[in-house]
């Protein structure tokens, strides 16, 4: 689920200080009669990023996308494109180009014709366009289907033609709402992949909408969660996964343990939270620095732990339980583990051995183990 | 899996299928069948003619009325539809303004006003409007026109606002998106792929204005006297075979505007059928 591009090692400008943002959003609100769409968001995107906007359906993403495009115009805040306030620039004299859920093929136009349209719309030359137009179905290989009518075409051909379109037009920021959510699951993953191939070989800046955190975090250079009109995180997938900023980040993305407590001591490098819910007291390596006596969550994915009938070594993390289920994927179980609290906890095992048996059962008494750097002290 | 059950059943359905036709149209096929009759008395069959075809081309005050109907019908469809089509993208597109249920009331209204009434009304507002600005000079094509838009201009809206409405929004701001200003927008985008709707508009404002009596009555005069007015003072003075035979060719005529308004509809749906394979809809 969390299979990761790796994007080349150098590709991070939005750690360089002095990198300037491509896009920049400052407080931007939207408002829809007494709805609050998009929440004082400021947000900073770089040129050649592939920028995903996560979060669940309501959360503002599509908003805040409509508002880059100019369809919706922002309730207060301003917001800039490679320098110029466009807040005021209509869509049709905007530097950015939009790929719609339903792909808006015109479909009174052949696939050769919708794609010619925004380059007829900037008046260029006749054969420039033809050429333009061939170039960029060779890209996404639909050169074949030129002549098509967009209905004669399946799924995932309407999606090609739809990038090759905006692709045609060079902008300066390519905006994709939900792109893959109309394909079936195998085709999707393949057109993931197949995406990101385009965007890095053309090195147009792509911001993308998406429910879908796999999808998000295959595809992007960096991740924004957004919950109910605001920011929760900003990061890149890795970040966003092993170290997420809040509560509802470590929930949103993965599957995540949480153990409420409050922080007893705070050491040179290790934290220490006492939890009512469990025996002794949990420790946590990089916890920053939290006062004593505030309340926090700790963190612990499934697949950190590790599930076992021995007592764990001095230095882990060990709770105690029984365990309640498994559920037996194939290429991994997960165990769900009655703690005596009568919490349930779930860990990841992968099925290392080539057969059936499993050397745990129902009911066994088992030990869960951590080392201490594999948990996450959240405060918010 | 045709059981005796299932072939007992396909025939009661088609037995009443026809007579549900029977009750519809047997008149009219009667009426179309005596008007070939070569008898002067409209219910003796005296043999096949088509010599009231020919007395008909000879009647001038028919083929005047005939020739004004047209021209009115063709008039009506045109300003009716281009108005019915603003008002039909100003009620889907623009959502929120002052005074929108007002606006969707008054553009519904002529749909279920009495049209004797409508009539009556436009009948009164000509005769002030005449002695107050001099305009329109008493009743004449250009009052007759002016009564049918009101009504028909209705009918296209409706037409026009449901094809509007199942278009996909997205499709207006992806042209927008791509460079196209909001005038080019409509004209490019909009119209062709509304332009079925038109077409049936056009036709459906083309039929109300070519048969209809009530409001004509109101605003014709002496000089302008349509057609369904001539057959119905016909009438009163008896039926003849000629009307028979007048009534034939009106009913061909609107049947074949039906039936292309039909068409046009049928085929876009199959094209939007297959545009969204994914969501298959029943008819």
């Amino acid at each position: 689920m969390t299979q990761t591009v790796a994007q080349r090692p150098t590709f991070s400008p939005w750690t360089d200080p002095e990198s300037v943002p491509l896009i920049r959003f400052e407080g931007v609100s939207k408002r829809f009669g007494d709805f609050v769409a998009v929440d004082q968001v400021d947000l900073s995107i770089h040129a050649g990023e592939f920028f995903s906007l996560l979060g669940a359906s309501g959360c503002g993403k599509t908003t805040l996308l409509r508002m880059l495009a100019g369809f919706e115009t922002p309730t207060s805040g301003r917001i800039f494109i490679d320098g110029t306030d466009v807040s005021a620039i209509p869509p049709y004299e905007r530097p950015v180009n939009m790929m719609f859920q339903s792909y808006a093929l015109f479909p009174h136009m052949t696939v050769e014709q919708n794609v010619a349209f925004g380059l007829k719309q900037d008046g260029l030359p006749k054969a420039q366009i033809r050429e333009k137009v061939r170039d960029v179905l060779d890209l996404v290989q639909m050169s074949r289907f030129g002549g098509r009518k967009p209905h004669q075409l399946s799924g995932g051909q309407r999606q090609r033609v739809a990038l090759a379109r905006c692709l045609a037009k060079e902008p300066k920021v390519l905006l994709l709402d939900e792109p893959l959510a109309a394909l079936d699951r195998q085709l999707r993953e393949r057109t993931q992949l197949e995406l990101v191939g385009i965007q890095e070989r053309v090195g147009i800046t792509f911001v993308m909408v998406t429910h879908d955190q796999g999808e998000a975090m295959t595809m992007s250079s960096r991740i924004a969660v957004m919950n109910s009109g605001c920011l929760e995180q900003v990061g890149t997938p890795v970040e966003i996964y092993e170290y997420p900023g809040t509560r509802f980040v470590a929930d949103f993305i993965g599957a995540a343990n949480m153990f409420e407590g409050v922080v007893a001591s705070d050491s040179d490098d290790l934290l220490v939270v006492t939890c009512p819910e469990l025996e002794s007291d949990l420790t946590i390596s990089h916890g920053g620095s939290v006062p004593v006596g505030a309340p926090v969550t700790v963190m612990v994915r499934p697949e950190k732990m590790v599930v076992q009938r021995d007592r764990p070594s001095e230095g882990m993390n060990g709770v105690k339980g029984i365990v309640a289920d498994i559920a037996y994927l194939g290429d991994v179980s997960i165990y769900h583990i009655s703690l005596p609290s009568g919490r349930r906890v779930e860990v990841l095992r992968t099925n290392l051995r080539h057969t059936g048996e499993q050397e745990l059962t129902w009911e066994d008494e088992v030990h869960l183990a951590w080392h201490p750097a594999n948990a996450m002290v959240l405060t918010r | 899996m045709s059981t005796g059950w299932g072939r007992n059943r396909a025939l009661l359905l088609y037995g009443l299928l026809s007579l549900a036709y029977a009750f519809l149209y047997v008149p009219i096929v009667v009426m179309i069948i005596y008007s070939f009759n070569a008898s002067r008395l409209v219910t003796v069959w005296g043999g096949f003619s088509i010599k009231w075809y020919g007395e008909l081309l000879q009647d001038e005050k028919v083929l005047d009325a005939a020739w004004l109907s047209l021209q009115v019908a063709v008039a009506n469809a045109t300003i009716a539809t281009i108005l019915g089509t603003l008002a039909a993208v100003v009620l889907v597109r623009f959502r929120r303004f002052r005074g929108r249920t007002l606006f969707t009331g008054m553009i519904a209204a002529p749909l279920v006003m009495p049209e004797i009434i409508t009539g009556l009304a436009m009948l009164l507002l000509f005769v002030a409007m005449e002695q107050a600005i001099g305009w329109p000079e008493g009743r004449s094509i250009t009052t007759i026109v002016i009564a049918h838009v009101t009504f028909s201009l209705s009918f296209v809206t409706v037409v026009v606002q449901s094809r509007l409405a199942q278009m996909d929004a997205s499709l207006e701001e992806a042209a927008m998106d791509l460079g196209a200003r909001p005038t080019k927008v409509f004209l490019v985008i909009t119209l062709p792929i509304i332009a079925p709707a038109l077409l049936a508009g056009w036709l459906l404002a083309f039929t109300l204005s070519i048969d209809d009596v009530v409001i004509s009555a109101f605003v014709s005069g002496p000089g302008a006297t349509p057609l369904p007015i001539v057959i119905f003072s016909k009438v009163r003075l008896g039926v003849s075979p000629e009307i028979n035979a007048l009534a034939t060719i009106v009913v061909a005529l609107v049947g074949v505007a039906m039936a292309i308004a039909g068409r046009v509809m049928l085929s876009r749906d199959r094209d939007e059928r297959q545009h969204s394979t994914t969501s298959p809809q029943s008819v």
